[in-house]
């Protein structure tokens, strides 16, 4: 996909839920959560992976983290295969991939302060020096845009976008690599968003993370990304720069979702046409997983999964009538 | 848009104080707002501005040890903070105000029929006619686009996806006809095409039912989309209000600004803004944004900032505009 070396390559992983049967009931439906994804993290880049709640997102995000196992596929990791094993082996593979909770401040113990919490990790990792454990404790605090009185403070004498910081420094003392952001800033005010997206914009930079921004927020994602990977119901239907996605979308899943977004220019949603129906959950239909929603299906949409084809430089788009769609929207 | 001068709903400097355990909060300060009939009204700004209170005093479900200590709430001119908690329960909630919540999951009771919760409120108010409520509300499912009205009144809510229930809870808003509509974020938990399927859907509800809305979000894009008039709200204060694309195009109030910077369409540089909005229990002398306004100067601790009126009636809380047209 390009020459950049890719720190992460996932390869037609497939991620099934369900399946079996319980005790004296009937056997249970199998979920393809993650239906043969295949994607690269290029180092120190971002790679935003978009698409409305259950798509999939978060299973593909655990299954790259390795809470979840995978079904079929591989995932390599800084050119070692780190797939096929059990779960507890798989995390002890990729120490360097860490991920951070949408609500980071529920992951804080309410009776610890901040300072404890973070210098827990430091000595769990075999930093026994308690005025090393302090500095650097002081070094994490400082890196998210807080202070050192920040120490003693307790999780709820903290803010929202506050809560936050500190579930990114807690992970920063792990010294990861790849961070797995899940919806980092939902639920937050705007003013806050902006504060916690530009904190995570310099740890980038400063620490030289790779990103896989975890979002249904496509505003948030044009900011943060070089790279998107859009996802609807188990598959990435549409991938590619950041800039060329929302310039020239070309999946008619991927205009919905960028028309729908309230811009700030008025009357805009008015005119713009709105996907019917809801996203879907459970098992995908036939063929093109996005059809039952499509304005443009036809007949030939049910027959095969059509393959992401290149449709611009490193910009792949999975959909059989794409000329078609072109020459539509552009009368 | 309708254009009458007199205001189907007008707040007038309302102020409204919560006991606490440390001492009284002042949730809003001299709150003033106007719904004109047949517009929808955004009310915009950060958590903890007062949004929510000012939605409660309207509905008359302000928290227990919580009162309005000055101000009317006025609907058709009628001060509706005077009336007895009786007449609020038979008149205005449920009837002449219909109110939609925010969270579609939160809203139904589980174990109950969808249709059992959404006839409740009409049968509380009309018990002699169970057969031509069930007819009413089964059109009014209809007209918020629920697929198979029918037969969604005997199914259960888990039974309905998040965009679907909350078209549920329009149509309960709507049971009673009201006039006046409260919208408290309805759209902030679903996805972004629900999102959109919602908000269009409650233009044309609006337009074809004559309805005046008040909509509540923290989303200016959200304002851009839907509403003809907005009110920016900071801490318990109005600071700006006037029309949507006015506003939009040249805020006057430095949080308006501020704000609308912190935008992902508009901002240039992820700075949000710096500092956090004070506690209502202790909250700045004068007017309340002067400690992270970078525009404030001494007088704005000391005096409660003059409204101004400029051109298509936007009105702004701020001294430096003082020297315009006062009110």
């Amino acid at each position: 996909m390009t020459d950049a070396r890719a720190l992460l390559e996932v390869e037609d992983v497939v991620t099934l839920y369900g399946g079996g049967r319980s005790f004296l009931r009937k056997p249970r439906p199998t979920v393809r959560a993650v239906d043969g994804v295949s994607l690269k993290l290029i180092a120190g880049q971002a790679l935003g992976l978009v698409g409305e709640s259950g798509c999939g997102k978060t299973t593909l995000a655990k299954t790259i983290l390795g809470l979840i196992r995978e079904t079929s596929g591989t995932i390599e990791l800084d050119g070692k295969i780190v797939s096929g094993v059990s779960a507890q082996q798989a995390r002890a593979r990729r120490t360097t991939i860490q991920y951070v909770h949408q609500d980071p401040g529920a992951a804080l113990d309410p009776w610890w302060s901040v300072g404890h919490a973070l210098e827990e990790a430091l000595r769990i990792h075999g930093i026994a020096d308690r005025g090393e454990r302090r500095q650097r404790v002081d070094e994490l605090l400082e890196a998210v845009g807080l202070d050192a009185s920040f120490r003693s403070r307790y999780p709820h004498e903290l803010s929202g976008g506050q809560q936050r910081r500190i579930g990114l420094a807690r992970i920063l003392v792990l010294r990861p690599r790849i961070v797995i952001l899940d919806e980092p800033t939902s639920g937050l005010d705007l003013s806050v968003q902006a504060t916690v997206l530009g904190v995570l914009d310099n740890l980038r930079k400063r620490f030289g993370l790779t990103y896989l921004f975890v979002s249904h927020d496509l505003s948030v994602v044009k900011r943060m990304c070089e790279q998107v990977a859009i996802m609807y119901l188990g598959r990435i239907v549409e991938m590619g720069p950041t800039d060329e996605i929302f310039a020239r979308p070309r999946h008619p899943y991927t205009q919905a979702l960028l028309a729908a977004i309230p811009k700030l220019e008025p009357g805009l949603l008015e005119h713009a046409p709105t996907l019917p129906g809801d996203p879907p959950s459970g098992s995908a239909p036939q063929g093109c997983v996005f059809r039952m929603r499509c304005p443009f299906a036809t007949a030939q949409c049910s027959e095969a999964r059509p393959p992401l084809v290149s449709v611009g430089n490193r910009h792949v788009a999975a959909c059989v009538r794409l000329d078609d769609i072109s020459t539509i929207t552009r009368n | 848009m309708m254009q009458t001068d007199t205001p189907r709903l007008e707040i007038r400097n309302l102020s409204v104080a919560v006991g606490t355990d440390e001492g009284e909060a002042r949730i809003l300060d001299r709150a003033s707002l106007k719904l004109m009939p047949g517009s929808i009204h955004g009310v915009v700004g950060e958590s903890g501005c007062g949004k929510s209170t000012l939605m409660r005093a309207i509905l008359g479900i302000l928290p227990k040890r919580g009162r309005a200590t000055e101000g009317n709430v006025l609907l058709d001119g009628r001060d509706l903070l005077t009336l007895p908690p009786a007449v609020f329960r038979t008149e205005i909630r449920g009837g002449q105000i219909g109110f939609i919540p925010q969270d579609p999951y939160q809203a139904f009771n589980p174990v109950f029929r969808v249709g059992t919760q959404l006839l409740e409120t009409t049968r509380a108010k009309a018990a002699d006619n169970a057969r031509d409520a069930r007819a009413d509300i089964i059109a009014l499912l209809k007209a918020v686009q629920l697929p198979d009205p029918e037969h969604a009144l005997d199914r259960y809510p888990h039974q309905f996806s998040g965009g679907q229930r909350q078209r549920l809870l329009i149509a309960a808003a709507l049971a009673s006809s009201p006039a006046v509509v409260l919208a408290d974020e309805p759209t902030t938990a679903l996805d972004v095409t629900t999102q959109a399927q919602i908000l269009k859907l409650l233009r044309g509800l609006a337009e074809a039912r004559g309805l005046s809305m008040l909509f509540v979000t923290h989303d200016f894009g959200v304002v851009a989309q839907l509403c003809d008039t907005v009110t920016v709200m900071y801490a318990g204060q109005t600071v700006e209000s006037g029309p949507v694309a006015r506003v939009l195009a040249a805020p006057l109030h430095p949080y308006t600004k501020m704000l609308l910077a912190c935008h992902p369409d508009r901002s240039a540089a992820l700075s949000g803004i710096p500092g956090a909005v004070s506690s209502p229990l202790r909250p700045p002398t004068g007017c309340r944004f002067h400690p992270r306004c970078p525009s404030a100067r001494s007088e704005c601790s000391q005096m409660i900032p003059p409204t101004s009126v400029h051109a298509d009636q936007q009105r702004v809380c701020c001294v430096l505009y003082e020297e315009e047209e006062r009110v």
